[in-house]
C-alpha cells in the first residue's frame, strides 16, 4: 500500500472541495458585482463562513475516508461475496432471494446510518425547522428521510436480487407520492419533494454505490454494468413518502389529542 | 465566563457530530463483528477520522449560519428588490448549470455510463467515443438542473402548486422510460440523485426560501422549498432523451 499521510490527504481533499466551490463563488461574486452592483453585507463574515465550510467538508470527506469508507465498502463486498452467502445458506446451488438476509439488513441499516450523518439533509432541516418556526424538528426530519432511504435502499437491494425491472418500481412509487401529496398537509409537500433530492450525498452515494456494485456482479444472471444502477433512484423515492407520513401521523395524533379534550 | 461560554460553542457542535456518527460506527462494528466476525482493523485511523468527522461537520454547519444561508438569501432579496425577472432568471439557471457540471459525483457517474453504452454497443468501444459520451451526458445533466431552477424560481414567483409541476414531471418521466433505450434507464433514474451537492443545496434552499419571503402572498414553507426537488427530477428526463438521441 502507498503510504498516505492522513493530513497530506486532508490537504488534497481541502483542493477538491476549493476546485468544486469556485464556479459557483463565481457566478454568485459576479452577479453581484456586475448584476447586483451591491456589495455582500458583512462580506468578511460572509468569506470566513465560505472557508469553514470549505474546511469542514475536507475534514469530513477525510475522515469518512479513514474511519469508515474502506471498512463499509469491504463489508459491502464481503457479505455479498459467494462465500458468504454460501456459509449462511449452507448451499450454493440456485440461491433465491431470501438466502440473502444480512444484505438486505445492511442495506437498511447503512442507508439509514448514512442519511442521518449527510450534512445536506442537516442543513436542509436546519432551514426547515428555522421558517417554520419549530413546528418540523430537525432530529424528527432525519429521522424520517432517514427511514426512506433504509426503505429504499433494502428494497433496492432485493430488487437487483431478484431482476426485477426497475422502472415498475418507480412508476409504483410515483402513483404512491402523488396519492399520499392529496392527503398530506399542504405546508409539508415542497419540503418532502426536496427530501428526496437531498438524501443521497457525499456519505451515501459511495456506499451504497459498493453495496449496488457488489450484489450485481457476484449475483448470478446480473450485470454490474447494467443491474448495479437504481439504488440512489429508491433511495431518493422513499423519502418523499416517509416525510408525507411522517406530517400525515402528527397530524393526526395532534388532532385526535385536540379531540380527545 | 467567556473562555467557558467559547469552549461551549466549540464543545456542543462537535458533540452533534459525534452523535451523528455513530449510528454508522455501530452498523459497521455490529456487522464487522456479529456477523462478518472479524476483528475491526486500525483503530488508530478510525479514532481520527471520527474526530475528523465531528470537526467537519462542527464547522460545515457554523459555516452555513454565516456564509451559505445568508448569501443565498441576501441574492434573493437583492433580485427581488431590482425587479428583474431576466435577470433573475439568468441567475437561476447559471446557479443550476455551474453547480453541476463540475460536480464530482456525476463526473464519476458519466463515465460509468460511458461503460455502459460501450458494453452495450449504441457507442464505439474506444477511449474517445467513451469521453464524448461522458462529456455530454455531463452537459446534459447540467442544463437540466439549471432549467430546473429556472422553473423552480419562476413557480415561487408566480405561486403555482408544486404537486401539478412534480406530477407532470412524473409522467414526462413515465412517457420517456417507454422509449427509452433500455442501457440508460438506470442510469438516468439514478442521475436525478446525485446532481446536488452538499454545497449547492444549502445555496438554493435560502435562496428559495428567501425569494418566498421577500414577495408578497408567497409562505415560505409552502413556496420556499421545492428547487432541489425540480433539479432532481428533470436530470431523468433529460438523460433519456439523450440516450435516445444517441
Amino acid at each position: 500500500m502507498p503510504t498516505h499521510h492522513p493530513f497530506s490527504e486532508l490537504l488534497y481533499t481541502l483542493l477538491g472541495t476549493i476546485t468544486d466551490v469556485l464556479p459557483i463563488a463565481l457566478i454568485i461574486f459576479g452577479f453581484q458585482l456586475f448584476v447586483l452592483h451591491k456589495p455582500i453585507p458583512r462580506i468578511g463574515r460572509v468569506l470566513a463562513g465560505f472557508a469553514y465550510v470549505l474546511i469542514g467538508l475536507a475534514f469530513f470527506l477525510e475522515g469518512l475516508e479513514l474511519a469508515l469508507f474502506p471498512l463499509g465498502k469491504l463489508m459491502a463486498a464481503q457479505l455479498t461475496d459467494p462465500a458468504f452467502i454460501a456459509s449462511v445458506t449452507h448451499h450454493v446451488n440456485s440461491l433465491d432471494w431470501w438466502d440473502y438476509p444480512w444484505v438486505y439488513l445492511f442495506a437498511f441499516a447503512i442507508g439509514f446510518a448514512t442519511t442521518i450523518a449527510e450534512p445536506a439533509l442537516l442543513a436542509v432541516a436546519i432551514k426547515a425547522n428555522q421558517v417554520s418556526a419549530g413546528t418540523i424538528g430537525v432530529m424528527g426530519l432525519r429521522v424520517a428521510v432517514a427511514l426512506g432511504v433504509a426503505i429504499g435502499i433494502a428494497l433496492g437491494t432485493y430488487r437487483i436480487v431478484s431482476g426485477t425491472p426497475l422502472h415498475w418500481y418507480i412508476i409504483v412509487g410515483y402513483v404512491v407520492v402523488v396519492i399520499q401529496t392529496y392527503f398530506a398537509p399542504r405546508i409539508i409537500i415542497a419540503l418532502a419533494y426536496d427530501s428526496g433530492g437531498v438524501t443521497t450525498s457525499t456519505v451515501t452515494v459511495p456506499l451504497v454505490a459498493a453495496l449496488g456494485l457488489g450484489l450485481a456482479s457476484t449475483v448470478p444472471g446480473r450485470s454490474a454494468l447494467l443491474d448495479g444502477f437504481g439504488l440512489i433512484a429508491f433511495a431518493s423515492l422513499f423519502p418523499m413518502m416517509t416525510v408525507m407520513a411522517y406530517a400525515q401521523l402528527s397530524e393526526w395524533r395532534a388532532r385526535r389529542a385536540s379531540g380527545a379534550n | 465566563m467567556r473562555a467557558v461560554d467559547n469552549l461551549k460553542h466549540l464543545l456542543a457542535p462537535l458533540l452533534s457530530g459525534a452523535r451523528d456518527l455513530l449510528p454508522i460506527v455501530l452498523v459497521i462494528a455490529f456487522f464487522q463483528l456479529a456477523v462478518l466476525q472479524q476483528p475491526i482493523p486500525n483503530v488508530g485511523e478510525l479514532l481520527l477520522g471520527t474526530l475528523f468527522v465531528m470537526i467537519g461537520l462542527a464547522l460545515f454547519v457554523r459555516g452555513l449560519e454565516m456564509g451559505l444561508f445568508p448569501v443565498g438569501e441576501n441574492m434573493a432579496y437583492a433580485f427581488a428588490s431590482k425587479g428583474s425577472l431576466s435577470w433573475l432568471l439568468l441567475f437561476a439557471f447559471a446557479l443550476g448549470f455551474g453547480t453541476t457540471v463540475a460536480e464530482p459525483a456525476l463526473i464519476a457517474v458519466a463515465a460509468e455510463a460511458a461503460e455502459v453504452a460501450a458494453a452495450g454497443q449504441m457507442i464505439a468501444h474506444t477511449a474517445q467515443a467513451k469521453e464524448d459520451y461522458a462529456d455530454g451526458l455531463r452537459l446534459t445533466v447540467a442544463v437540466s438542473v439549471g432549467f430546473a431552477i429556472v422553473i423552480g424560481v419562476l413557480r415561487i414567483i408566480r405561486g403555482w402548486p408544486i404537486h401539478y409541476l412534480i406530477i407532470a414531471g412524473y409522467i414526462g418521466v413515465i412517457i420517456m422510460t417507454a422509449f427509452a433505450p433500455p442501457e440508460i434507464i438506470g442510469i438516468a433514474y439514478d442521475s436525478g440523485g446525485v446532481t446536488t451537492s452538499t454545497i449547492t443545496v444549502p445555496l438554493v434552499t435560502a435562496l428559495g426560501v428567501g425569494l418566498a419571503s421577500s414577495i408578497k402572498g408567497r409562505n415560505p414553507m409552502i413556496d420556499g422549498f421545492g428547487l432541489i426537488a425540480f433539479a432532481s427530477l428533470t436530470p431523468m428526463i433529460f438523460v433519456m432523451a439523450y440516450g435516445m438521441v444517441i
